[in-house]
């Protein structure tokens, strides 16, 4: 049988990520994700699977250690929270351009500047717009559980891979820092270098004689050239449009409202929900797993059904824009929302729907 | 059944530990569990607190605004969270506290863990008290279970404490009283 | 003895500095922070520049030395805090301008800010808090961690293979052309804490006298960090980081 086991987040990252056959993690701490270093600093992978765990000087230095040694085809991953995150924005630029697959976590805390430790989500725009300079995107992993921090690493590296492209785990303070029930996923070896070479042919594990030279580099100067590079960006995040959107409905069948809510805010809804059925109130809760992709087309579908939309986020309203963009006008959307690091209460959330929707 | 608790003192009386040893209580007894600690420089002397959620179903959200058991191991978390016991609730105080709840919905009990283990030698196990009057008047756990949560939560090298923290458990037991 | 007749003047036997507010300081008890703090606060008293002395705040637990000095102050970004200096001091030449920061943030985070402040000679002081570990984060490894020291991050002892040898940043700072006093000090005893205020003294005098940049690393505990009680934290601090450490000025030109 499976062994169930009792963990944070943060562990359940690290757990996963060794399970996995990650090939190399570099960090630097801060909270409320430092568990996630910590944690491999104590199982010592290097002794058993061969990853490679190194404490950065600093965020800069750790992002460009994923760039290293995304460009060798390893499966490498770092981990932050939003001031640090903001600081790897250079490199993850970079990362999208030169087509690395890799992952980044970022444990959301509540900012402008150095902010709060305390959760947040204000970093939606930054992690589904793209953070740093150039047209560039990220799939983003929206986990709601412990469950889920451990599942969506071993799936955030499947798709890095897939389409060569960073991928982030975009959670916050309340899940890293939580403990709930985990089954860990199963042990899968590291590649070996045959098999990068096999399955990755573009990683600079050495040219072999005969071989083409591999350059990783996301420097075009002419401009012809760094259009197609652009354009074939772009076709990339069509097809990522159409494949890979992932969300889960709760009590959506018959919703005269529906709520929208990602992560922590969605289990904050889950409650709001339950609650306002048992009023009468015919609620139910879309919840985007991939932020983006996002799950236009459903909430497209649900603007049909529906009579009104809440936005619930732990931020000024950022999210709403894309729920929006969905809805195009057909029904009302309105955000509700706590800022600096504080979780919305379930009866706030319908108090909050029964004010701006459910009028 | 679902029971929502909140423990809260301050940062050394083991409070985020006596949360970690019920949510392994739970695990123990097939439930779904949560263990939701407030988290920060608490070691520079702040308030420590713990969300604890146990359930046969699925939870929802592990942040709440009310609950089911309130226990407060110092006057700050008494003033803060006795109005957030659910009416007809249970609200646990340490007997060092000098201004108890004067609400009449709730069950109200008093254990004077600290002082006890004070004069018993027992700070130690100060939280393992606690825990014992807590699963004496809300039997959510049972001692063997709380003990085998203990084991789990704990390193090998301190297995050796598990008959003292034992005897925590069935002191605390003994110790609680109703007050209204 | 009543409690006026205690605190009638002619008793007193020390008077905290005004500039130390009466905020209560955060940090743990036995930290060697708040020592410093005081002894900083007590200088700019003495040498009567309260009013042209602008501190820099660094992230780490020293973050809310803002709310314990009466001056004024910026708080800068993790490990920028010698690049926010270097604007202030630019701009306003005339003022004495001072970066307080642990060793994560000045020797890991930082480091690229810090040589190339130094480098650049600019005419501020730099306090370093070496206490060999993060201690706002919870007790990571820091780059001036010892060999063998266990911490959260580095919880079978640093191992110099994985992790680099401990970095002796202020004996590299003192090999720059633009520093002109580097110094180490502590504040463990009543001499040390005697001869750690005349240094950041005289860290303020080269700045007026624009002699380039004065260095003054404070090897510290962190009782919290290092688990220890605050006086076997001392001990510690005198047993092993000395060793590695040494105190006495390391350049004063
Ligand atoms: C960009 C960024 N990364 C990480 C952090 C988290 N952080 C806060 S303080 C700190 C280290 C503090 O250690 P040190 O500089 O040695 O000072 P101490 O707390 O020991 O006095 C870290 C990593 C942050 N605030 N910003
Ligand atoms: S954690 Fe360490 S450095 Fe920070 S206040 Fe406590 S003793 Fe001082």
């Amino acid at each position: 049988m499976e062994e169930v086991r009792l963990m944070k987040g943060n562990e359940a990252i690290a757990e996963a990520a060794i399970r996995c056959g990650c090939d190399g993690y570099f960090g630097y701490p801060i909270t409320p994700q430092s568990e996630i270093m910590e944690t491999m600093m104590l199982l010592k992978p290097w002794e058993t699977t061969g990853m490679v765990v190194l404490q950065a000087e600093s965020e800069v230095a750790a992002i460009n250690m994923v760039y290293g040694a995304a460009g060798c085809g390893k499966k490498s991953m770092t981990s932050s929270s939003s001031p640090g995150i903001s600081l790897k924005q250079e490199g993850i630029s970079y990362i999208a351009s030169a087509e690395l697959p890799c992952v980044i976590v970022n444990v959301m805390r509540g900012g402008p500047g150095l902010g709060t430790i305390q959760p947040s989500q204000a970093d939606y725009y930054q992690s589904v717009k793209g953070g740093g300079h150039g047209d560039y995107k990220m799939i983003v992993l929206a986990p709601a559980s412990v469950q889920e921090m451990a599942d969506h690493t071993v799936l955030a590296f499947d798709l890095a891979f897939k389409y060569r492209t960073p991928v982030m785990l975009l959670a916050d303070g309340v899940i890293g820092q939580m403990m709930e029930k985990v089954v860990l996923p199963p042990f899968q070896p590291r590649m070996t270098e045959e098999e990068i070479r096999e399955k990755y042919p573009w990683g600079t594990l050495g040219k072999l004689k005969g071989n083409k030279k591999n350059v990783i580099t996301s420097l075009a100067l002419l401009s012809e050239e760094m259009e197609k590079t652009n354009n074939h960006l772009q076709a990339k995040y069509r097809e990522i449009e159409k494949n890979e959107v992932l969300y889960e409905e709760f009590q959506c069948e018959d919703a005269d409202y529906l709520i929208v809510a990602f992560g922590t805010c969605a289990r904050v809804c889950q409650k709001t929900v339950e609650m306002a059925r048992e009023e009468g109130i015919k609620v139910g809760l879309l919840r985007p797993i991939t932020l983006f992709p996002f799950p236009t087309e459903t909430i497209k579908k649900y603007a049909e059904q529906t009579k009104g939309m809440l936005s619930v986020e732990m931020n000024a309203g950022q999210m709403i824009d894309d729920v929006r963009l969905a809805v195009n006008g057909k029904v009302p959307v309105e955000h509700y929302g706590r800022l600096g690091g504080i979780v919305p209460a379930p009866d706030e959330v319908l108090n909050a729907l029964k004010e701006k929707i459910v009028k | 059944m679902k029971e929502e608790i909140i423990i809260s003192g301050f940062g050394g009386q083991g409070v985020l530990s006596m949360g970690k040893i019920l949510a392994y209580s739970g695990l123990l007894q097939g439930q779904e569990v949560s263990w939701m600690p407030s988290y920060g420089p608490e070691q520079r002397g702040g308030t420590a607190n713990v969300t604890v959620i146990l359930s046969d179903e699925r939870i929802s959200s592990p942040v709440l605004n009310s609950y089911d058991t309130v226990v407060v191991l110092n006057q700050p978390s008494m003033d803060k969270f006795e109005s957030k016991v659910k009416p007809g609730g249970t609200l646990i105080f340490d007997g060092t506290i000098q201004h108890v709840s004067a609400r009449k919905d709730i069950n109200i009990y008093r254990i004077d863990a600290s002082n006890y283990a004070t004069e018993h030698n027992m700070l130690k196990t100060l939280n393992m008290i606690i825990l014992g009057g807590l699963i004496q008047v809300r039997p959510i756990a049972t001692v063997e279970n709380v003990l085998q949560g203990l084991k789990k939560s704990l390193p090998e090298r301190h297995h050796h404490l598990l008959p003292m923290n034992e005897e925590a458990i069935k002191t605390g037991m003994n110790l609680i009283e109703k007050v209204n | 003895m009543t409690t006026n007749e205690i605190i009638n003047p002619a008793n007193l036997v020390h008077k905290k500095t005004d500039l130390l507010t009466d905020v209560p300081m955060h940090y743990c008890p036995g930290c060697s922070h708040g020592v410093v703090h005081k002894l900083l606060a007590e200088v700019i008293d003495e040498m009567g520049i309260q009013e042209e002395t602008i501190g820099v705040a660094p992230v780490g637990c020293a973050v809310f030395a803002y709310n314990y000095i009466d001056i004024d102050w910026q708080q800068a970004a993790h490990g920028r805090a010698p690049a926010v200096a270097t604007g202030i001091k630019r701009l306003l030449p005339e003022r004495y301008v001072f970066t307080y920061q642990g060793d994560g943030d000045l020797a890991a985070i930082g480091t690229a800010e810090t040589i190339h402040a130094c480098n650049r000679g600019e005419n501020i002081m730099i306090i370093f808090i070496n206490n060999g570990i993060y201690g706002m984060t919870g007790g990571q490894m820091a780059p001036t961690t010892l060999e063998g020291m266990k911490t959260s991050t580095s919880p079978y002892g640093r191992n110099v293979e994985l992790n680099g040898y401990p970095l002796n940043i202020t004996k590299l700072l003192a090999e720059l052309e633009g520093t002109c006093y580097v110094t180490r000090q502590s504040v463990h005893n009543v001499a040390g804490v005697r001869r750690a205020k005349k240094a950041i003294q005289k860290g303020f005098e080269n700045s007026e006298l624009k002699k380039g940049t004065s260095v003054i690393e404070i090897v510290s505990t962190c009782n919290s960090g290092w688990k220890l009680s605050p006086a076997a934290s001392n001990d510690w601090m005198v047993k092993n980081m000395f060793p590695a450490y040494p105190l006495g000025d390391l350049k004063n030109v």
